[in-house]
């Protein structure tokens, strides 16, 4: 028998565990069209939902009168804030502890805000039947600009909460006014910076985008009146959250409600919170007795589901006159639109925005974000980021090259002498994060001298000679970024969401011939999770990840967990993975021993198997193991190979990465070439390069949107005017430069296989790498700051106002 | 975005197609590629009540190349740019048909239907001005050509007919350099400004020159005073400077999401510029 066993380094190959390039398994679906997404759903006698919509972005309801939408055949009901009303359903708890109505109670509050729901017997009907709804509105002033909202006199926009003088984080100073939330030392900070060398002061804003996931949000509802039970299909990222919203807000048991989450065609938080579709859908099915879908098209996505980042970040950073950072002082007013509907942990209203110091030891800064109301969609979510930490990365990465700037500086050396040092972690913030890890200047480095930076800088030099001598009309530009995220949201003493904690959890089950399936409490939206969760635990458990089957998103099967978001499925139900799969070792191993009748403390594990020590041709393999627990009565041991692990993160984990490109701005169409992306990233142990580079490639195209042309755009009525994918940016492969992707490898300390999550940091780090660059194009004419996103006209305004065009 | 219903109408020969029309009038309109009209559907800013695909009309498709050049309306912006002997002829057309829109647009979208529909965004239209091509049009009372420098008369209006068809487009083949340049923000974006040329030269001096612009005005501008600008130059220089002043007086862009006026005109410049030193170059 042992003549036939492969030798290790083929038992290793065999597994395809960390490390492993295994192809997505989830692809073979994927790429034949035979994914089962939500609209894929159907059930018998289903019926259609869809809304009536408001045109205005403030207007008072005078009347809705339904009756010839309900004439037209095959339109069953038609459901205003009226028929919830009884119901206590008109209006919905926030994520973020504000309210939202699920239809419209007397006014709207945005263009695109649901106002009725028509319930039809097909979404023909439905869409017909819309438009034959007659509601008539008396427009009110509208309020688009947050500074303006907080103006005295500024219309009222919440009258439900005019005279509240307190809200879910604190005392409110005006009526339009969210929230003040506050952290770091505010005088310590202005004292620094009062006395200090230099100080770089800006307006940093960073605009309202959207997420926009391929698959656009929906739900199929669907009430069995005879057992009283109610499924939901969804396009949920978090579906057992949902499941018990659904609970406490409908009252039905929660052992009664079923939530399953199909093949999601991309979240990136858009899909986190929840929805007046799904409400809605509810309370149609349980009045009509049938399942009731609606899908977003295209255009309700954009203008009502939650839109992302509309900060406006006022700066301040002190130094010395050598670059040693003495101070960050940071206000945010945040623009959340009409409800605070932004989906972060329930302490931190604007979530883990304090990470804004950065990559950088700076010894005190303060940060204060105010939260305010417009009349704009409701969102606020984390577009492939965790909790507002891409506008804290923006901010920073902005401040250090304007700061950089002032002190007529290199901002690649202004990095390398404020960077943490490796000996510093595990490092403590000034704004009260503790750092687990980290090794800036050796990624720095590396990165710096794969694109020969220097060289790039002597050849930006030449160009600008030639520009000034009237040879070239482009410009060049080189964005450097290096970030600090934070993820893994998160430890259950500070982190829950409406009061759940933010654990994750993992069941795993060894089937008797050695082949098993593993439950998370997460759910893959494209992150790849059936292919690297299987490698994570196929490492630990000594069976090949192709016998190993993933499965999420069912909340009847799935253990409890808070889902997928913020990059936390690899640093929270990965560790509850590996940590489930380490509890089968340990019961593996004792049958093991009673099997090969040595002591536990005898055997040592090897790859697949246990092994007598000192005697490698005595062993038993995971799969005899297996089979004997199933099938063999073992003294004092229950019969059965299964495990569940639920786990609270001690801390989040902090991957970093130093990111550079290079681009040809020409100055008189704005058009701007990215001709050379690096990426190097560190997110600790990497359990699938392949996947790795697929996330950072998806990531960085993301930020190249968002950075370059992406954006919801308003006028001053409120209208939106980036509704549709003409005018919204999808980046197609055209679009797309070349990414050049590398690595460092600094595991985490506290978590189980070191790993801390990839799938953001390219949006994190990306969107100020290409923003930089920009800016960088026109530093030698003394630009300070230009807001993005950077399409052609804005640039093309920016080379204007500096003179460029003779 | 699901447009109202419709009945649909598919007739194999003009005579069919003209006679749904009659039958429903204005209730009835002509679907090509449907790559203009079925987003106006959905968008519900269109209702028809009796679509009418021209697809199996076989008249209405085939290329002939000769001293003039005829395009069959149905002829697919795919079909233009596959056309070997044609790309030969008129090589500006491939060049413009590769800038819209993209392949899968280019599959289905028509000729006939990017000049018939009248919106100024479209490529064609400004092209076939440049080229000083024919529309032939053909209604209940038989046929009549109209000049593409005439057909255009505001955004979604044009002189044809609702009870006529765009059968064909002929142009006398192309002489001289030729370029079709084009700034837009993206793959499947409509133009932030496009410039068709055309020029002729001899011994060094441009003799013809033919300017038409896209998406700077509510219709498409052919600019007789830039093209005469250039003539009896080499098209550099104060020339040049003369034809692209010419052009700005002529064309009136307005704001939208791709920028304010003023950018649009100076990217107007810019476009035509280098349009005009390749075609020059290629002459
Ligand atoms: C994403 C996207 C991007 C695009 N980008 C561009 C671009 O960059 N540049 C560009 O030029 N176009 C662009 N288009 C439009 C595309 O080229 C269309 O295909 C074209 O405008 C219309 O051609 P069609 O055959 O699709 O016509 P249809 O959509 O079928 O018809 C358009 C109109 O013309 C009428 N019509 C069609 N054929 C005839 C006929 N033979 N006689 C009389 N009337 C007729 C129809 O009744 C209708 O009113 C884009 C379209 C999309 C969807």
């Amino acid at each position: 028998m042992n003549d036939m066993t492969p030798n290790r380094e083929e038992r290793v190959a065999n597994l395809k565990g960390l490390g492993c390039k295994r192809k997505r398994v989830e692809d073979a679906r994927f790429t034949q069209g035979k994914g089962n997404y939500v609209d894929d759903i159907k059930l018998p006698g289903m019926l259609f939902g869809d809304f009536v919509r408001s045109p205005y972005a403030h207007a008072r309801i005078k009347s809705i009168n339904a009756e010839a939408a309900l004439a037209l055949p095959g339109v069953i009901a038609v459901l205003t804030a009226k028929d919830l009303e009884p119901l206590g359903l008109h209006w919905m708890p926030t994520l973020a502890g504000d309210k939202q109505m699920v239809l419209a109670d007397g006014k709207v509050l945005f263009q695109g805000q649901e106002v009725a729901f028509v319930v039809a017997s097909d979404r023909y009907v439905a869409a017909d039947a819309i438009e034959l709804v007659e509601v008539e509105y008396d427009d009110l002033p509208v309020i688009t600009d947050p500074f303006k909202a907080l103006e005295d006199g500024a219309t009222v926009l919440r009258e439900d909460i005019a005279d509240k003088k307190e809200g879910a984080h604190g005392p409110r100073r005006h009526h339009n006014h969210i929230f003040l939330w506050e952290e770091g030392n505010k005088a310590a900070t202005e004292a620094v910076i009062s006395s200090a060398d230099v100080v770089a002061e800006e307006m940093v804003y960073y605009h309202r985008t959207h997420p926009c996931p391929l698959e656009t949000c929906g739900c199929v509802a669907s009430m069995d009146k005879i057992n009283g039970k109610l499924t939901l299909y969804g396009t949920f990222q978090a579906p057992h959250v949902v499941r018990t919203v659904a609970s406490l807000l409908s009252g039905i048991d929660e052992h009664n409600i079923r939530v399953v989450s199909p093949d999601i065609g991309g979240g990136f938080g858009n899909k986190v919170g929840v929805y007046p579709g799904y409400v809605c859908s509810i309370v149609a099915s349980i009045v009509t007795g049938k399942p009731v879908k609606w899908i977003e098209d295209r255009m309700d996505n954009l203008m009502a589901t939650a839109f992302a980042r509309d900060y406006w970040m006022q700066g301040k950073i002190a130094a010395t006159k050598e670059g040693k950072i003495t101070g960050l002082w940071c206000h945010v007013t945040a623009d959340h639109g009409a409800f605070d509907a932004c989906a972060d942990p329930t302490k931190y209203p604007a979530g883990f925005f304090h990470i804004c110091t950065g990559s950088y030891d700076i010894p005190v800064a303060y940060v204060g974000v105010d939260g305010v109301y417009t009349n704009k969609a409701p969102g606020g979510v984390a577009y492939r980021c965790s909790f507002r930490v891409t506008e804290a990365a923006y901010f920073i990465e902005r401040m250090i090259e304007i700061l950089a700037q002032k002190l007529d500086m290199d901002a690649a050396e202004l990095r390398r002498i404020n960077f943490i040092r490796k000996e510093q972690f595990p490092y403590h913030s000034a704004l009260g994060w503790e750092y687990d890890s980290g090794d800036y200047h050796t990624a720095w480095d590396k990165a710096l001298e794969a694109v020969d930076y220097k060289g790039l800088r002597k050849e930006q030099a030449e160009r600008l000679e030639a520009f000034k001598r009237g040879e070239t009309r482009k410009l060049m530009g080189i964005g450097l970024t290096f970030f600090t995220e934070i993820v893994g949201a998160g430890p259950v003493k500070n982190c829950d969401i409406l009061g759940m904690g933010m654990f994750d959890s993992c069941e795993i089950r060894i089937h008797p011939t050695g082949s098993a399936i593993a439950r998370l409490g997460t759910i893959s939206q494209g992150q790849g999770h059936a292919t690297t969760f299987a490698q994570i635990l196929a490492s630990e458990i000594g069976i090949s990840a192709d016998k190993i089957t993933v499965e999420e998103g069912d909340t009847d099967t799935a253990p409890y967990g808070l889902g997928t978001y913020g990059s936390r499925s690899t640093p929270v139900a990965g560790a509850a993975t590996a940590l489930a799969g380490r509890k089968i070792r340990a019961k593996a191993q004792m049958i093991a021993a009673y099997l090969l009748e040595v002591h536990d403390n005898d055997l040592e594990w090897d790859v697949d198997r246990f092994v007598v020590k000192g005697a490698p041709e005595r062993f038993k393999t995971m799969a005899e193991i297996a089979y004997a627990s199933y099938n063999q009565a073992i003294p004092g041991l229950e019969p059965g190979l299964e495990a569940v692990s639920y786990y609270d993160p001690p801390n989040m984990t902090y991957p970093f990465g130093a990111y550079i490109c290079v681009m040809d701005i020409d100055v008189d169409t704005g058009v701007a070439d990215i001709r050379q992306f690096y990426a190097l990233d560190d997110c600790g142990t990497r359990i699938n390069p392949m996947v790795i580079e697929g996330q950072v490639h998806g990531g960085l195209t993301e930020a190249l949107a968002i950075a370059m042309g992406q954006e919801i755009a308003y006028d001053e009525m409120g209208n939106v005017k980036t509704g549709t994918l003409m005018d919204f940016f999808l980046p197609t492969a055209w679009e797309t430069p070349n990414y050049v992707t590398d690595h460092t490898e600094t595991p985490s300390p506290h978590h189980p296989i070191g790993a801390k999550g990839v799938g953001e940091s390219p949006n994190v780090g990306g969107v100020p790498a290409f923003s930089n660059a920009v800016h960088d194009a026109f530093r030698a004419f003394g630009l300070k700051q230009s807001h993005m996103p950077h399409d052609h006209w804005r640039i093309w305004k920016t080379a204007n106002k500096l003179g460029l065009h003779g | 975005m699901i447009p109202p219903a419709f009945e649909y109408h598919r007739p194999t020969d003009i005579a069919g197609a003209l006679g749904v029309i009659a039958e429903h009038g204005d209730e009835a309109r002509v679907i090509a590629g449907g790559h203009s009209l079925i987003p106006m559907m959905k968008l519900r800013m269109v209702e028809i009540a009796h679509l009418i695909d021209l697809q199996d009309v076989a008249d209405l498709k085939g290329i002939s190349v000769g001293e003039t050049i005829r395009i069959g309306a149905m002829v697919t912006q795919h079909g233009l740019i596959n056309d070997a002997a044609l790309s030969a002829a008129a090589p500006i057309l491939r060049e413009a048909a590769l800038q819209i829109a993209d392949p899968q647009v280019r599959y289905c979208g028509t000729v006939g239907g990017n000049v018939a529909n009248g919106d100024p965004g479209n490529d064609m239209p400004g092209l076939m001005q440049c080229l000083d091509a024919t529309f032939t049009l053909v209604g209940p009372d038989g046929s009549r050509d109209v000049p593409a420098r005439e057909f255009y008369e505001a955004a979604y209006t044009t002189a044809r007919e609702d009870d006529e068809i765009l059968t064909a487009i002929s142009f006398a083949k192309p002489a001289g350099g030729y370029a079709y340049e084009k700034q837009k923000r993206k793959i499947g974006d409509y133009a932030t400004a496009a410039a068709a040329v055309l020029i002729e030269k001899q011994g060094g001096k441009i003799t013809a020159a033919s300017i038409a612009m896209t998406n700077l005005s509510d219709i498409p501008v052919f600019s007789e005073a830039a093209g005469d600008a250039l003539k009896g130059t080499d098209g550099t220089g104060a020339a040049l400077d003369k034809a692209v002043a010419a052009m700005l007086a002529d064309i009136d862009p307005t704001e939208d999401n791709r920028g304010p006026v003023e950018f649009k005109k100076h990217v107007a410049g810019v476009i035509l510029r280098r349009a005009i030193a390749r075609a020059v170059d290629r002459a």
